[in-house]
């Protein structure tokens, strides 16, 4: 069995809406270096539906994978619901990850969120913070035993 | 094209060891143990072989232990070494940061057990060095464990300085040589070594097979209890095809340096050229002091998994250290214990070529990697922030 399905290849070699946003109304950045993943994930915001969305990440296949699958889950969605995108979410319709590299779907979901708070602080939108209380976004994700 | 540069994992098995193996499985398939006709064959088969391999590394057959591989001759080597060192209350074991983890878990058992282990700095250039272990030896020292050549960064150490220093201290010298054997010259009384790993299927031998060598007179203790195999040292029935396989290939690779070192290293010499072309790289490890066919660079900016399974599309079979291809958060410990922050050390890339390579599979390698780093910086956001000048370049 290899160590990847065909629909994480597949967001691997040919990742959806990879690249830079210029006129981004949220940016969010999650992960770190050390760990060996980052996600930066841009959106566009009208009418409070996401109207557009981009990537860039550093890691691995499934980090990349990741991030192409939850940009294309959330393109038109409106802010509420792509705030409800769990990790759960990106692993399914990736027809599943290995159990070491869930936290890269982790990762995409935590990217979608800090990019949505970065649009409500960009625009002054009022917003329960317990809505990002799980979101830290300078985190050090859930990796045990850090030296 | 697809081109295997994964060597130093493992190697494609020679035809020559092949067809040494193929009559120990239907023909003289008897148990060395056996008294009658087959088993009498296969005796004097792992006779000759164990001849052959002593002859090779300059030994005497009975100073050679047929084992399941590099892991195993490690494990067992550390250990006996460890039990004869307890018994005359020394607890002492010298070894570096950057062994393999057959060395490496081996010695953090015996460290719960009370054993005291000292691993040495390996520098920047990924080698250590005679007056580092003359330094460290100590009255109750059991064992000095170092290996001849790294298997992620392929640098080689002083093994016969070292191996000099602990023979006048008097104190053990094992080497784990898997990397080294049939590669370049290994001589154990030339380079002073009083144990020695090896492992067949690094050298186009067969996989699942190795040898220990251990000095006259140096007590081994088992690893593996049963019958009075390897001298009542290795229980188990020989593995007569693998052992006879392994003996054929470290024949034709030993007899083949002369050829096969000047070979490679001009390969490797290319490479290295080829991809220091990149910008932001670094070769880890000495440019020099090092087996002929292991590279090992770092890429600022992109992960080493993503490298890799790019690389396997685009026909390159090679490895990294990065977190992603360990199955562990961390980076390789090779790469960490050489000074590389972890950033820089998930972007690294190891190519092992070897005799059976050319110089075509060379360029279709240097022809895919810039265009793969690239790609991959372009979606990176460390390279974004790199390239802004929000973050200071590393390499």
């Amino acid at each position: 069995m290899a160590l990847y399905s065909d629909k994480v290849m597949d967001h691997f070699r040919n990742p959806r809406n990879v690249g830079k946003m210029e006129d981004a109304d949220g940016i969010g950045e999650v992960g770190n270096a050390k760990c060996g993943d980052i996600m930066r994930m841009y959106i566009k915001v009208e009418d409070d539906i996401i109207t557009d969305v981009k990537f860039i990440t550093f890691g691995c296949g499934s980090a990349i994978a990741s991030s192409s699958m939850a940009t294309e889950m959330i393109k038109g969605m409106p802010i509420s619901e792509a705030l409800e995108l769990s990790n759960k979410a990106v692993t399914e319709a990736l027809d599943g990850l290995p159990a070491h590299k869930l936290h890269c779907s982790v990762l995409a979901e935590e990217a979608v969120r800090a990019a949505v708070k970065d649009y409500y602080d960009k625009n002054g939108i009022a917003y329960d913070p317990a809505l990002f209380a799980d979101c830290d976004c300078a985190h050090e994700h859930d990796h045990e035993s850090e030296d | 094209m697809y081109v295997y540069a994964d060597n130093a994992a493992t190697t494609r098995t020679s035809e020559t060891a092949i067809n040494a193996m193929l009559p120990f499985f239907r023909e003289t398939y008897g148990n060395a143990s056996s008294l009658h006709t087959p088993g009498q064959r296969a005796m004097e088969a792992l006779v000759a072989a164990r001849e052959k391999v002593a002859a090779i590394l300059n030994a005497d057959p009975k100073e050679i232990y047929f084992t399941s591989g590099g892991s195993e001759a490690d494990n067992q080597a550390i250990v006996s070494a460890a039990r004869n060192g307890a018994r005359r209350n020394k607890r002492h074991i010298i070894s570096t940061a950057f062994e393999h983890h057959a060395v490496l878990h081996t010695l953090d058992k015996l460290k719960k057990e009370g054993y005291e282990i000292e691993l040495l700095d390996v520098h920047e250039n990924g080698v250590v060095t005679a007056e580092q272990v003359a330094a460290a030896i100590r009255e109750d020292t059991a064992l000095v464990t170092i290996m001849f050549a790294n298997n992620e960064i392929g640098t080689l150490q002083p093994i016969a300085e070292i191996g000099a220093v602990c023979r006048e201290r008097g104190v053990p010298f094992h080497c784990d040589a898997v990397q080294a054997v049939g590669h370049v010259p290994v001589d154990v009384k030339a380079l002073n070594v009083d144990m020695l790993s090896l492992s067949a299927h690094k050298f186009h031998g067969p996989k699942g097979v190795g040898a220990l060598y251990v000095r006259k007179g140096i007590p081994v203790v088992n690893i593996i209890e049963g019958g009075q195999q390897e001298r009542g040292k290795r229980g188990g029935t020989e593995n007569t095809p693998g052992i006879v396989g392994m003996a054929a290939a470290m024949e034709e690779a030993v007899g083949n340096l002369d050829k096969s070192i000047p070979y490679v290293t001009a390969l490797r010499e290319r490479l290295i050229e080829g991809l220091s072309q990149i910008p932001h790289s670094r070769l880890n490890g000495d440019r020099d002091r090092r087996v002929p066919g292991t590279v090992n660079f770092c890429f600022e900016g992109i992960e080493g998994e993503s490298l890799l399974l790019l690389l396997d599309e685009k026909g390159v079979a090679a490895s990294s250290g990065s977190a992603c291809t360990s199955g562990s958060l961390d980076p390789s410990h090779v790469l960490l214990a050489i000074g590389l922050p972890h950033d820089v050390a998930h972007g690294s890339l190891r190519l092992s070529i070897d005799d059976e390579n050319t110089p075509e599979e060379v360029e279709h390698i240097l022809s895919v990697v810039p265009g793969i780093v690239e790609y991959l910086r372009d979606m990176s956001p460390i390279w974004d922030e790199l390239q802004k000048g929000e973050k200071p370049y590393l390499l």
